[in-house]
């Protein structure tokens, strides 16, 4: 938790997803005299979450108690850390995997070991599990800049035999 | 030669459907080669278009030499009043904008298309281009109608599902 005021924090916020959250916490946030930076909201597994950057000038702990008074019946999980908001810095990516395989235990920790020893910097992951409950099927794309060339991550994902993986660069127009 | 500004959002001379170019002069020339300069000052900079340094006029300059990784290309195009003839096919695929910094995005374009344009001299040509140089003839042509690559984005999200090439 952080006593420091006008910098840059990192709003977390979970909960039920129902209709209106976002509004309300970007109202509420706003009354506040909060400035928003960059943000990402999406549902997983049918929650509502949410990481937004905001500069404000109240005190974080000021600032939860104050969202979780004015969303008690939003019954929404709140959290607040102070981060250093490097705006305007953006890394391009340049290379795109996707897997896909029948959900099991620790997918993920072997594809990403696997393309962070070959030289992997994730700036991008998501996930989802797709299929029935009865037969899951893990789907994941990951964005991220191919420090050691996409040569070395391709010869390094040729280990891994029981999943799905396609690898393309991203090569990006500047006009 | 000169190296000139470029324009960048929200400057309302980026919104400016350009007029096509009738002269074909030394004031022309001039123009042009102004334009390469200021293409090739930016990094990895593969088009520019002349509105984006404020002369709305119907010319862009596309230039595939210079991607990070190399790519079927043309070498360097001067395309004054281009038309667009043919496309086909369709791709997500990300861009930037030297007029829009720190800031890419996903565009879905043509992947094949045909162009006609005049070249320097005013002498018409006609050119294929696919994939990649397709894309990056598509923003700036983009530019000469007031659009911006920000005017067609899809979702990030949207472009993670996989596709054919």
């Amino acid at each position: 938790m952080c006593e420091e005021i006008n910098q840059w924090y990192m709003l977390t916020v979970i909960g039920k997803d129902q209709p209106g959250i976002v509004a309300h916490l970007s109202t509420l946030l706003y009354k506040q005299g909060c400035h928003l930076g960059e943000a990402s909201m999406i549902r997983l597994g049918g929650n509502f979450t949410i990481m937004l950057m905001i500069r404000c000038g109240i005190k974080d702990h000021d600032l939860i108690a104050y969202l979780a008074e004015q969303s008690r019946q939003l019954e929404l999980h709140i959290h607040c850390d102070l981060i250093n908001g490097l705006l305007h810095h953006h890394r391009e990516p340049d290379v795109r995997i996707s897997v896909h395989s029948a959900d099991r235990m620790g997918i993920v920790a072997h594809v990403t070991s696997v393309l962070a020893t070959a030289g992997l910097d994730i700036l991008n992951l998501e996930s989802d599990i797709a299929g029935t409950e009865l037969a899951p099927i893990y789907i994941m794309h990951i964005e991220g800049c191919a420090t050691q060339g996409i040569s070395a991550l391709r010869t390094a994902l040729n280990e891994i035999n029981d999943m799905s993986i396609s690898i393309e660069s991203i090569q990006t127009v500047f006009g | 030669m000169a190296l000139h500004k470029i324009l960048r959002y929200p400057d309302a001379r980026l919104k400016i459907i350009s007029e096509p170019v009738i002269n074909f002069d030394q004031q022309l020339r001039v123009l042009l080669a102004d334009l390469v300069e200021t293409m090739d000052a930016a990094p990895y900079g593969v088009g520019i278009a002349a509105p984006q340094i404020g002369f709305q006029q119907r010319i862009i300059i596309v230039d595939c030499t210079k991607t990070r990784r190399p790519v079927p290309n043309h070498g360097r195009l001067i395309l004054v009043n281009p038309e667009l003839i043919t496309w086909d096919g369709m791709a997500l695929g990300r861009e930037g904008c030297m007029s829009i910094p720190d800031y890419t995005g996903n565009v879905i374009r043509a992947v094949h298309i045909e162009l006609h344009a005049l070249n320097e001299s005013g002498e018409k040509n006609s050119y294929q281009f696919e994939n990649f140089e397709a894309r990056a003839v598509q923003h700036e042509l983009d530019h000469l109608e007031g659009i911006l690559f920000i005017d067609r984005l899809v979702s990030r999200r949207t472009d993670l599902f996989q596709r054919k090439s």
